[in-house]
């Protein structure tokens, strides 16, 4: 009797949090039919967000692989006192409100901000520019690939890197040839997250770049605004941006379900089957 | 063929390893796990810095603290095999084999018959697959010195003993200083013509097999290195008894089944010794001249011929123990083991 009745509620609890969880992209796809969506796609201000989006997160993106990934392997490699410290700090955007992350860009890199009045003097000036997008997302977005990094370059065995060395290869062979392979998974995996967080970033670039269409105006932007001037063409982008986040999402699990012998494999999502 | 000198000091967890050790042919260094066995082989290979000392290979300084050398791994021509085998596991054999030196892939392959895995991936082999592949990979590097990190810890106890005698056959064949750390005093027998005993960063003991049974220095030595082992050729018998014709020409019994060359297992507590030749139920009956009598504790251990006994110091009293004089010793056919050799 109390088994059926623990049943019963366990079933109840899982059914309203998975509905929950569903509505609102049932939603986005159901109050406007398809093929007005995809019309709706067309229209100016949603291409322009589209190019904005897909250039800054594409450019940050590469910032994030070519900068984070020699950090991730360092700071998985080597033990030096204070590594604990740069480890909390290179994951502190995680945590932190986009809107700091946006403010603190903008003390920084603003007019007259620490480094900002440097970069004035040379006559450059980064807020409000597509660049400040792609710095926003880049510090939003850094610390899901580095953290995912840290923890597939961690889980090579030492012995391996050893091994190579011994073979006759320096640390550079054995970079290439040993860790980054063997923590490949991992790094795809982090790489993707980072994408999809970039692609989503909202506070920190509305912040620090403004909402300029065709120049600062990312998709997620772009909803904001259309929300009040026309819902349907806001729908459309939401149901871009959640078809591109599935997408993501599957490629994601099936990357590490594929790969399952390699013991670096993070898991950081359930298996699906 | 060359000389591997070390003389070095590095700081473990709880203790400091302190050694000084010469590898000319093939060096087995046993002892319990934690001994610091695997940190030798690291300050070796340049894996692991020492804080003072210096290893060299025939006068090329590999590390020498004092003048602030240090090669790094890769700039020491030195073939490490690890206890896991830490092969590539993305990558096929023949890569793995080909990634400390194209040239002799292929040859190595064929060698150690891996010509036709040359395709699998590492985690598709068998244990000792896997351990052929791991030598052929530290020798494609043409190493100047072999260093082997438990090479038979790895496999069960099945494949173990074949295994024994494939590695053996080939460091004969291979002419290169061999050092090999393992915690099992049978394999370093089998393995190696010289043995040394390291406990907490310390070498106890080191010499020939038949040395470090017959005149253990201290008991740890004594207990640790409890085998003796006579080598001969045997032979199945009718009854279920393996006969075995030792070096010597004398034959002796045992209940283990085995054909060819074998190593005769027998613990020198399950000897007995005496000075008449006694009528007993053992098979076995060997006499020899008493070659050296050696207290450790309150036991006596006596080499007698090729055999080390250990009685009781009251024993070796009574029964008039000493260099030079004539004794029969006696063990069951029951009491021996017998390990495949090549």
């Amino acid at each position: 009797m109390r088994r059926t009745l623990l049943a019963t509620v366990s079933f109840g609890a899982a059914a309203v949090a998975l509905a929950f969880l569903a509505l609102p992209v049932v939603a986005i796809f159901t109050r406007v039919p398809p093929g007005r969506l995809v019309r709706l796609l067309s229209k100016g201000v949603v291409t322009d967000a589209l190019i904005v989006s897909v250039k800054t997160t594409l450019i940050a993106e590469a910032l994030i692989l070519l900068f984070g990934t020699p950090l991730a392997y360092l700071l998985a490699t080597r033990r030096f006192p204070g590594r604990a410290v740069l480890v909390t700090l290179v994951e502190l955007p995680l945590v932190l409100p986009p809107a700091v992350a946006g403010i603190g860009l903008f003390a920084a890199f603003g007019r007259s901000g620490l480094f900002g009045s440097t970069l004035n003097a040379f006559g450059l000036q980064l807020p409000f520019t597509q660049t400040a997008v792609v710095l926003a997302i880049a510090l939003v977005a850094s610390p899901l690939f580095v953290r995912t990094a840290i923890a597939a370059f961690e889980a090579v065995d030492p012995d391996l890197v050893a091994a190579s060395r011994t073979l006759g290869a320096g640390p550079a062979r054995t970079f290439f040839r040993v860790a980054l392979p063997l923590a490949g998974g991992g790094l795809a995996a982090g790489a993707a997250l980072a994408f999809a967080r970039a692609l989503g970033e909202f506070g920190a670039t509305i912040m620090f770049a403004g909402s300029l269409q065709g120049v600062t105006q990312t998709l997620p932007l772009a909803i904001y605004q259309e929300f009040s001037l026309d819902f349907d063409s806001a729908l459309a982008m939401g149901a871009l941006l959640v078809v591109v986040s599935v997408a993501l999402l599957l490629s994601l699990k099936l990357t590490l379900s594929w790969q399952p012998s390699r013991r670096t494999s993070v898991s950081l999502f359930a298996r699906s089957s | 063929m060359a000389t591997l000198a070390s003389d070095f000091r590095l700081a473990l967890r709880s203790f400091e390893l302190s050694l000084a050790l010469g590898v000319e042919r093939t060096v087995a260094l046993v002892g319990p796990s934690g001994a610091g066995k695997s940190s030798v082989l690291r300050v070796i290979a340049g894996l692991a810095r020492p804080e003072a000392g210096r290893v060299d290979l025939d006068g090329e300084v590999w590390v020498d603290v004092e003048r602030r050398t240090f090669r790094p791994p890769e700039q020491r021509r030195v073939g490490l095999v690890f206890q896991e085998y830490a092969l590539f596991p993305h990558l096929s054999v023949r890569q793995n084999v080909a990634f400390g030196g194209k040239g002799r892939a292929d040859e190595l392959l064929e060698r150690f018959g891996l010509s036709h895995l040359a395709a699998a991936r590492p985690g598709n082999l068998s244990g000792g697959e896997r351990q052929r592949v791991a030598l052929a990979r530290a020798l494609a590097r043409d190493p100047g010195v072999l260093l082997l990190d438990e090479p038979l810890a790895a496999l069960d106890a099945h494949t173990k003993a074949s295994v024994r005698v494939e590695l053996e056959e080939l460091l004969r064949g291979l002419d290169l200083p061999t050092l090999i750390v393992t915690h099992d005093y049978e394999d370093a027998v089998a393995l190696a013509d010289t043995v040394g005993v390291l406990v907490e960063g310390r070498l106890r003991q080191l010499g020939s097999p038949a040395e470090l049974v017959a005149r253990p220095d201290d008991p740890f030595v004594a207990s640790f290195t409890g085998a003796n082992l006579l080598r001969g050729h045997a032979e199945r018998l009718e009854d279920g008894l393996t006969s075995i014709r030792l070096e010597s020409g004398e034959v002796v019994y045992s209940t283990d089944l085995a054909r060819g060359k074998v190593g005769v297992v027998v613990y020198p507590w399950d000897v007995v010794v005496g000075r008449v030749q006694v009528d007993g139920s053992a098979m076995n009956l060997l006499a020899g001249e008493i070659a050296s009598v050696v207290q450790v504790g309150n036991r006596v251990r006596v080499r007698i011929g090729p055999l080390t006994a250990e009685v009781t110091a009251a024993s070796a009293e009574k029964l008039e123990l000493v260099r030079g004089g004539t004794a029969f010793v006696s063990f069951k056919a029951t009491g021996t083991r017998l390990v495949p050799l090549s």
